[in-house]
């Protein structure tokens, strides 16, 4: 399997990444070397391995319900680039 | 060709909001209407370094809905980041669970319509998942800006998908009920859907019945039962208009207006997202040892399907009668509660009561089961009172809203209190209604006269007088008995 030069530049707009025409080719040719590698590994019979999900052998510790955190949105605010009635101000996004 | 050409499959992903005090992956606080950004923390924002730590009681309540639909709580899921970017949700990815969710499969039983025709049917569920909520993004006028509000983000929600087993928009909305009624019930979310706590979406296609399913269209962001329902009769018969015109329906996500009744495209699938799951780096797998699940179910409270079942073994309720008294958590716990102190002998009259005048008053009054001004100790006082005699119904009524307003006090004892000071004792001593009668004969010989002469109707007349003779007190039934030997009837 391979990748185009159209499907590398569709990943990288749904990434948010800018890339040039040079960029878009040099990328094209890592990622297909990639995915050549996992070819290869597809080689090995896996039936009857559960698939890893991470790769340390533990399970996630839980923390109890209990509010712990303070309001601290006047420190947070202080690095923001706008903030207005509280609220963090963005350029303007509808969808 | 009409709608009956067609055959309409819906399935339902409804977000419940999780009762949690804390956020899913943070210990910021998950109350609703705090002042913009002053429940965001560190985690919720995003900020540089930041690690997710998993809310014990999130993951509890995910367990609970497992156990109350008999599906698998999986004893090890998996977190995955579900990727995209929108100004309300600032790692650019929802933690959310892609192949190994928590709960998996389940039913409800659901009823629907009413009375006769009413019907039972069981909706298989495919699965529900843990995952945190984005932000609220405000587009009002901050100078072309938009005013970003992270309150909500990280609050945690269990999504429920629906396998597609509906068949009409009734169906949808009977089952949108059952669980909204079912998540309150096992108080994992508080079903406030005016402030978001239950969203439903429906997926919406049609097809002819036997044909493979049809391409479906998404109508997003239900907030209410009867906008469900609007959304998807109007989808529905837009779709069907649609093809029957030669057209095709293509793949998109549609969005309802409320004000004009219709739905409109808000994505199609070409520009649909690509999330680009993966499993989550930050988070270990989730395990649920055996033990764990073993010691909710033993907390859970009694179901409604089971208390309803109850209803009908114990109490002999019809089902209907069972199905409306278990339709809430508050409903049953105050018929249970009237029950209880009346005894189970006056079950019958205790759910008349329930279902009929305390539910109307109510509904005039806006208040919940919860608040009403009359207790499940005072109803079953009164429906004993009538049991025994002392009261006819119809007075019944009337100390039934004295009490309603208050009179005699909180405890059962106002029912007897009204019943003294208002004067309101049956009159039972047929000596008593023997003379009231014969004052009424002598009165309205008319009457007499034309029921001698057949008319059933005139009797009534005169019943009717007795009873207003006697400020209603008479017992109805031995003012017809006396009142029909009395005119040789």
């Amino acid at each position: 399997m391979s990748l185009s030069n159209e499907q590398v530049l569709r990943v990288a707009s749904l990434a948010r990444i800018e890339l040039t025409a040079g960029e878009a080719g040099d990328t094209l040719a890592k990622l297909n070397g990639i995915l050549g590698l996992i070819e290869q590994m597809q080689a090995i019979d896996t039936s009857g391995v559960a698939p890893m999900s991470h790769p340390q052998e533990l399970s996630q510790r839980l923390r109890e319900d209990a509010v712990t955190e303070p309001d601290r949105r006047d420190d947070y605010q202080k690095t923001a680039p706008a903030v207005e009635n509280g609220l963090y101000l963005v350029p303007k996004v509808i969808e | 060709m009409s709608r009956n050409d067609w055959e309409v499959v819906i399935g339902l992903e409804v977000h419940a909001q999780l009762t949690t005090a804390s956020k899913i992956f943070s210990g910021a606080s998950t109350a609703f209407g705090a002042e913009p950004n002053r429940q965001a923390c560190a985690v919720d924002l995003a900020l540089p370094g930041v690690l997710p730590v998993l809310n014990r009681g999130a993951v509890e309540r995910a367990i609970r809905f497992g156990l109350a639909i008999g599906a698998t709580v999986a004893p090890r899921s998996v977190f995955a980041r579900k990727n995209y970017f929108y100004p309300d949700l600032p790692k650019g990815y929802q933690i959310s669970q892609f192949e190994l969710p928590v709960v998996q499969g389940g039913t409800i039983t659901i009823r629907v319509g009413e009375g006769e025709k009413s019907y039972e049917k069981r909706v298989n569920l495919t699965r529900a998942h843990l995952e945190e909520d984005a932000g609220k993004s405000l587009h009002e006028d901050f100078h072309g800006m938009s005013g970003i509000d992270l309150n909500r983000a990280g609050t945690p929600l269990l999504e429920i998908v629906s396998e597609p087993d509906m068949r009409s928009s009734a169906e949808a909305v009977a089952y949108a009920r059952a669980l909204h009624a079912l998540v309150r019930w096992i108080e994992i979310c508080d079903g406030n859907m005016q402030e978001g706590s239950f969203r439903c979406d429906a997926n919406v296609s049609v097809r002819r019945p036997g044909a493979p399913l049809g391409t479906r269209r998404e109508i997003k962001n239900l907030n209410s039962f009867r906008f469900l329902q609007q959304a998807i009769d109007y989808e529905v018969q837009w779709q069907i208009d649609t093809l029957e015109d030669g057209g095709t329906i293509r793949q998109a996500t549609v969005l309802f207006d409320p004000d004009t009744g219709e739905t409109r495209v808000m994505r199609t699938k070409e520009d649909a997202h690509d999330y680009r799951y993966f499993p989550d780096p930050d988070l270990l797998p989730l395990e649920i040892p055996a033990e764990w699940l073993e010691r909710v179910a033993g907390e859970m409270p009694e179901l409604p399907a089971a208390m309803r079942q109850r209803f009908i073994d114990e109490f002999a309720l019809s089902d209907y009668d069972a199905a409306t008294l278990t339709a809430s958590r508050e409903m049953a716990a105050y018929f249970q509660s009237t029950v209880d102190a009346a005894g189970m002998a006056l079950a019958k009259p205790c759910a008349n009561w329930v279902m009929g005048d305390l539910a109307a008053r109510l509904n005039k009054a806006g208040l919940e089961i919860a608040d009403a001004p009359v207790g499940p100790q005072q109803l079953a006082r009164l429906v004993t009172r009538i049991a025994d005699n002392t009261l006819s119904n119809n007075i019944g009524k009337k100390v039934f809203e004295a009490l309603w307003n208050g009179d005699g006090g909180p405890s059962a004892d106002a029912v007897d209190t009204i019943i003294e000071t208002q004067g309101l004792k049956q009159v039972t001593d047929s000596g008593a209604i023997e003379s009231i009668i014969d004052e009424v004969i002598a009165a309205n010989q008319k009457s007499v006269e034309e029921f001698r002469s057949g008319k059933e109707k005139a009797f009534n007349a005169i019943v009717g007088q007795v009873m207003k003779a006697s400020r209603g007190k008479a017992n109805p039934a031995q003012v017809n008995e006396i009142l029909r030997r009395k005119l040789g009837g």
